[in-house]
């Protein structure tokens, strides 16, 4: 298996409170990763460090061989090969929704303003936004608003996108139709990882998953071992909790 | 005072106080399109995360405390104590005999450029983090985050702030006359000089402004709106069909599909 991610003895403090210690996993490519844990236990610092929205403090992050912590290394250039799909949506309040999927296309990818139309709008058709690409942001529901945020992500047609906790700000009835959308992606050998709570969603669509307690990976394995039958008690008491 | 006074210096002296309100207009205008642009280049470099590279950001700071000087300074002055100062100071200290106009439009930039700067200042920090955080993520640079997703934003956040610059500025240009520029106020002066009907000739001026602020006002309302756009948006129908993304994305994994 390729890995596409190799991240080395990740740290990362903010001041003297130290959020992630020593943090070694790696991603293969077609994977889908979903990283549990409880609130404050570094889920999401972890994949803010992986595109680098948080400066990681020490470690190595390999991206198809090379380190992208490297003073020079071009950020830009590594961010446009992974896309992040937001808690709180971030699309772009001053672009309706095709815009929102073809400003990166254009600015950032080059694309001629038809490709990046016809691209954007295969992947809207693919959440199910085509019909709204007038829109503005303001005037869509958090489903909506989410499902235009992940075709923005695929309309740059990434390596690897990285999810946020994608539904934690949805209200229930939302949830499903988010998770429907990422639950097809999965399966299309689309390179994921998701930080998430939604436990049964993880246990369907994870190739591998990764349970996070204070700033170390505590556990990590396939669905089934991390839910029937987890090695350490705090993996078993987190369950306990969550299901 | 009578009504019949006042018509009558409007009859008699409109050339006047139409070219003094020329004056004023094209000096606001242009010292605030210009302050502005001071402003969003001030207020966007000041914005800038310190860069990485120890050279960048120590050029950066340097640029940054040069610019925290001009702001303190130009805000921290009257406009017709600098108006004097840069006027008779360029031609005592370089031997520069400035345009009046010119020498006009110059202060009043500056000045507007500072209070510009820390409105877009403002401005870019109330804007939400993930609007900068989104466009990074999708590898955007710095300035192609400035430019296509944060100053759209910032522009429309700070129209009713700029309103009140552009207003402020029409008022605030009658203080040039200490440098006899030919604005309002100084022609109001020049014709109360003559007839000595003070009362009824800036009576006269003062409706001349507040036309002109009013105007403005109303145009830049007009504005927002335009930029705000439409309240309802058009859905988009070219083809219905049911569950789309199963056709358009081939599956490699499982094929069953799991409500939640």
């Amino acid at each position: 298996m390729e890995k596409i991610i190799e991240i080395k003895h990740l740290n990362k403090s903010f001041g003297n409170h130290e959020v992630l210690k020593d943090i070694n996993f790696s991603v293969n490519k077609g994977e889908v990763v979903c990283i549990i844990g409880s609130s404050g236990s570094g889920k999401s610092t972890l994949l803010r460090c992986i595109n680098l929205l948080e400066v990681p403090s020490g470690g190595e992050i390999i991206y198809k061989g090379e380190n992208i912590l490297d003073d020079n290394h071009d950020i830009c250039l590594y961010r446009k090969n992974l896309g992040m799909v937001f808690q709180q949506f971030n699309l772009f309040n001053n672009h309706d929704v095709l815009g929102n999927c073809m400003v990166g296309q254009r600015k950032v990818l080059n694309r001629s303003k038809e490709e990046a139309e016809n691209i954007s709008m295969k992947y809207l058709k693919v959440v199910d936004m085509d019909k709204y690409i007038n829109a503005k942001p303001k005037q869509l529901s958090g489903g909506q608003k989410q499902r235009v945020a992940i075709a923005r992500s695929l309309s740059m047609e990434p390596d690897v996108i990285l999810f946020d906790e994608p539904t934690s700000a949805l209200d229930p009835e939302m949830v499903g139709e988010v998770l429907k959308v990422m639950n097809e992606l999965a399966k299309t050998g689309l390179t994921m990882i998701i930080v998430t709570h939604e436990m049964e969603f993880a246990k369907d669509v994870a190739d591998r998953i990764v349970f996070m307690d204070k700033g170390v990976i505590a556990e990590e394995g396939t669905p089934d071992k991390i839910f029937n039958n987890p090695s350490k008690e705090r993996t078993r008491e987190f369950l306990r909790r969550v299901i | 005072m009578s009504f019949q006074s006042i018509i009558k210096i409007m009859s008699e002296y409109y050339p006047m106080l139409l070219r003094g309100a020329g004056i004023t207009l094209l000096i606001s205008i242009v010292g605030t399109v210009i302050g502005f642009v001071i402003g969003l280049l001030v207020g966007t470099i000041r914005t800038i995360p310190i860069p990485r590279n120890r050279i960048k950001a120590f050029i950066l700071k340097i640029v940054n405390v040069v610019f925290s000087i001009y702001i303190e300074i130009f805000r921290g002055t009257p406009m017709i104590v600098q108006a004097m100062v840069i006027y008779y100071g360029s031609a005592l200290a370089f031997g520069i005999d400035m345009d009046r106009i010119f020498a006009a439009i110059l202060i009043v930039s500056i000045n507007t450029g500072a209070y510009m700067a820390e409105i877009v200042r403002g401005g870019i920090s109330s804007i939400d983090k993930g609007q900068f955080e989104a466009a990074q993520a999708i590898g955007m640079n710095h300035f192609q985050t400035m430019t296509n997703i944060i100053l759209p934003q910032l522009i429309r956040n700070i129209l009713p702030a700029t309103g009140n610059e552009f207003v402020i500025n029409i008022k605030d240009t009658s203080v040039l006359n200490v440098i006899s520029v030919t604005e309002l106020f100084f022609q109001t002066k020049s014709i109360a000089g003559n007839n000595f009907k003070y009362f009824e000739t800036f009576f006269v001026a003062s409706i001349f402004y507040f036309v002109m602020t009013f105007t403005v006002t109303r145009i830049l309302r007009f504005c927002e709106m335009k930029i705000d756009g439409p309240e309802n948006y058009t859905i988009n129908i070219e083809d219905i069909s049911v569950n789309k993304s199963e056709k358009l994305l081939p599956r490699v994994k499982d094929t069953s599909v799991k409500q939640y």
